[in-house]
């Protein structure tokens, strides 16, 4: 048996193992990413969440200055600490949109009560459609749109107080 | 305390490993008589990791929710049998039971081999020692079954319900004792390379040890396709997933070891190629096991997804592949063939038989990782389905179904006869089955079509090496050959049933409503609400005719509380000639439900197919003991010890 042929399971091996060495250190991201980016918000009309607040619609959304819409429900438990970094944020003067998945209206009511109420309009989606047409896989995720209603940003999870300055850079870039 | 005693007992087990190496090296080095306590290192260290496991079962049957692992994969609500098989139903239970395994096959080598020389033998213990240590280590560092919580939790997070299911006491287990049987195997090819005694009296060692870690493969792939086509709902029997494909990649290598093996042990021949394939098949076991437990190709099965524990994995797979690698290529040039042989012969017939086995094998492992290739050179996803694999490894394995029926008719080192002579009515059989589903289903694609006609050959020329002898006088190993066989050709009937033949329907009904499947006339006559030990479910009657009579099927979808979770139980109903296969799934906002329905003629033949095949492997097995048995008290006597 030649030399070359007994080598060669030995780098066989070394290739595979090269292989699975670097998927380990890339782990694949398994974020769901909307296609919508760079494109118009699509069209839509939302019923009101709650008697006592405006719903959000498509036409809402292209008023002129970027704005940032907020996936949540009262029933996500990263969104209760995600509200407090919306209030902040809302106090810097960003107009904040909520849109509120599979949500009851008592429900809701408590949460922003017990929370704080970051929102301008929130708008209720109880079947999911409108997250899944805007390609958002769950909750909570947030849209930076544009004054002109343009996608401009898909932040996937929770907005963190570390992720504010970044918020607020991209929130310059899409004026 | 019981956790803590099985820690202890796993950490005394490592312990004892280290030693049993530093003998070996020791040995091998100096003198044989130093090694003397291996035997009983060995066989004290597989019963420490028995004490070991026995503690962690102990602590799931105990539902003692203070140890991490029971919290986070049992509950107390859980049926008992479950609880136990949630013991092995995880990550770090499964790599307990894998590294128990491993010791107690090293403690039964140490005790029951007397086919090689001490030398080595020696060299395999050790061998088997280094394999048990790394995955002790892996467990000890970073999965350690027995951490405790505190405070402890007042009841348990549930295990996947998908995996409760009687399947689950059975599969997992079945597969890791193949798995881990080939690592003896493997021990002994790297304790042979290292004494350079790589001979028919060690192939004749190996033989129980891959003969039984075959059959427990086959038996565990044929359980594993049946859990997937009864559980899952999606009504088919191999889905070509990377997790699949782990398990069969070690049945090919192994398969094909078998064969080489007996070429090994009657003529000594074949010795580089057989090494070569001891080691692969424990290999493609450990890449197999890696698969799954790093998660590291998606996959039906992920149950654990874990980048550090796939890095530990993976450094484990290097060491052990690697030196075994190095070992074959240093030491492979020293090993002299045995006796030639011409074109025509049994060796020639099995080396034929190898070639394929490790080109499918190669197909396979090529389908499985390439995708993870193209990622990593050109950034692209994508995935290989059951397109490449059967398109391309479906010939070949029907090419060696026809050869399956030729190589047992072949005599040693040459073969001079026209054994084409014997094949006639294989052969006609053949012809006929072409003839037959050209008139009868002209339409049928054309693997399907020569699935029929190999299988028709088969099932004669598998019968064969039993005719022209007295068949109660034949060997049982050569029993065990022809049901093998004879598997095959009733497991490719079945598949080429199932290709041509099956009907599928999916709707929408009403209750009232009738949906037509293949030859049957399925009614849904209502749908029912019902609960069960800790789960809630709806439960669909149909009522299913084809012509006279009628079968009621009650298929249901459980929704489980902890973790919230939703599975299809699927109704089969079994005739002769075929299974009927029902699904419910969601209502929709009119009250209809969606059923899915399926008629797959001679279905069954699949699963029958893989247990003949086993059960062939088991006679061959018992055939090799016994005979070991007579020929060892037929020495005994006539060195006139009685």
């Amino acid at each position: 048996m030649s030399k070359a042929i007994r080598f060669a399971p030995l780098a066989l091996l070394l290739l595979v193992i090269v292989a699975l060495v670097w998927r380990l250190a890339t782990p694949v991201d398994t974020n769901v990413h909307s296609k919508l980016g760079g494109r118009p918000v699509p069209f839509f009309t939302l019923a009101a969440a709650l008697p006592t607040k405006p719903t959000v619609s498509s036409t809402d959304l292209a008023t002129g200055q970027p704005r940032l819409v907020n996936i949540f429900a009262s029933w996500c438990v990263p969104c209760v600490s995600e509200v407090k970094v919306l209030q902040g944020l809302k106090s810097r003067g960003v107009p904040i949109d909520g849109i509120d998945i599979r949500d009851r209206p008592a429900d809701l009511t408590d949460f922003l009560a017990r929370n704080g109420d970051p929102y301008e309009r929130i708008g209720s989606d109880p079947q999911s459609q409108l997250q899944i047409a805007l390609g958002s896989s769950g909750v909570p995720e947030s849209f930076i749109v544009d004054g002109k209603g343009i996608i401009r940003y898909q932040h996937i999870g929770a907005i963190e107080a570390s992720d504010v300055p970044m918020i607020l850079t991209k929130l310059e870039q899409a004026k | 305390m019981i956790a803590e005693a099985g820690l202890a007992a796993l950490w005394l087990a490592a312990g004892l490993a280290a030693y049993q190496f530093l003998l070996m090296i020791l040995a091998l080095r100096s003198n044989l008589e130093v090694a003397r306590p291996m035997r009983a290192v060995a066989v004290v260290q597989g019963g420490l990791t028995l004490v070991a496991f026995a503690m962690l079962l102990l602590v799931f049957a105990r539902s003692d929710m203070s140890v991490a692992l029971v919290f986070e994969n049992s509950h107390s609500a859980k049926p008992f049998i479950y609880k136990v098989a949630g013991a092995w139903g995880n990550h770090e239970g499964s790599m307990l039971m894998w590294v128990t395994i491993l010791a107690v096959a090293g403690a039964f080598l140490a005790l029951f081999s007397r086919r090689t020389t001490e030398r080595t033998l020696i060299a395999g213990l050790g061998s088997q020692a280094v394999l048990a240590l790394g995955f002790y280590a892996f467990l000890l560092f970073a999965s350690n079954p027995f951490a405790r919580l505190f405070p402890a939790p007042m009841d348990g997070q549930g295990l996947n319900p998908l995996l409760q299911d009687p399947g689950l006491a059975f599969h997992p287990p079945t597969l890791y004792l193949g798995y881990v049987g080939l690592s003896v195997a493997f021990s002994l090819a790297v304790g042979a390379l290292l004494t350079g005694e790589v001979d028919s009296r060690l192939a004749r060692a190996m033989r129980p040890w891959v003969l039984g870690a075959w059959i427990l493969l086959t038996l565990g792939i044929t359980a594993g396709s049946y859990w997937a086509y009864y559980e899952l709902g999606w009504g088919g029997y191999w889905f070509w997933d990377p997790v699949e494909n782990a398990s069969l990649m070690p049945w090919l290598a192994a398969t094909a070891l078998l064969h080489s093996m007996n070429v090994l042990a009657a003529r000594g021949a074949l010795k580089a190629w057989t090494m070569m394939l001891a080691v692969i098949a424990f290999s493609m076991s450990m890449v197999g096991t890696f698969l799954v437990r790093s998660g590291i190709l998606t996959s039906v099965h992920a149950f654990a997804i874990d980048p550090q524990r796939g890095t530990f994995l993976l450094v484990l797979l290097a060491i052990y592949v690697g030196a075994a690698f190095t070992l074959f290529a240093l030491r492979g040039a020293s090993l002299k063939e045995g006796a030639p042989f011409e074109l025509v012969s049994r060796e020639s017939g099995l080396v034929v038989n190898n070639l394929i086995l490790s080109v499918i094998l190669g197909i396979v492992f090529l389908g499985t990782l390439y995708p993870l290739f193209v990622e990593a050179l050109s950034g692209e996803k994508l995935s290989v389905g059951a397109p490449y694999f059967n398109a391309v490894a479906g010939p070949l394995a029907l090419i060696l179904a026809v050869l399956v029926g030729v190589g047992p008719l072949l005599s040693w080192r040459s073969e001079r006869r026209l054994i084409f002579r014997q094949l006639r009515i294989p052969a006609l059989l053949g012809l006929s089955a072409l003839v037959i589903t050209m008139i009868l289903a002209p339409d049928i694609h054309i693997l399907p079509r020569l699935g029929f006609v190999v299988a028709a050959y088969l099932i004669a020329a598998a019968v064969l090496p039993l005719v022209g002898r007295n068949p109660l006088r034949a060997p049982l190993a050569t029993w065990g050959m022809v049901l093998a066989h004879l598997g095959i050709a009733v497991g490719l009937t079945g598949m080429a049933a199932n290709a041509a033949f099956s009907s599928e329907r999916l709707g929408i009904a009403k209750p009232g409503d009738t949906l037509s499947v293949g030859p049957w006339l399925v009614q849904l006559e209502g749908v029912t609400p019902t609960a069960g030990k800790n789960f809630t479910a709806v439960e669909a009657e149909l009522r299913a005719t084809r012509g006279e009579g009628a079968v009621i099927l009650n298929p249901q979808t459980h929704y489980y509380s902890d973790p919230p979770t939703e599975t299809n139980e699927s109704a089969i109903r079994t005739f002769w000639n075929g299974q009927l296969y029902t699904v419910i799934g969601k209502s929709d906002a009119s009250g209809g439900w969606q059923l899915r329905l399926w008629w797959k003629p001679f279905v069954t033949l699949i699963w029958a197919g893989g247990a003949l095949i086993a059960m062939g492997g088991a006679l061959a097995l018992l055939g090799r003991i016994w005979r070991r048995r007579r020929l060892s008290s037929g020495e005994w006597r006539r060195k006139g010890y009685a």
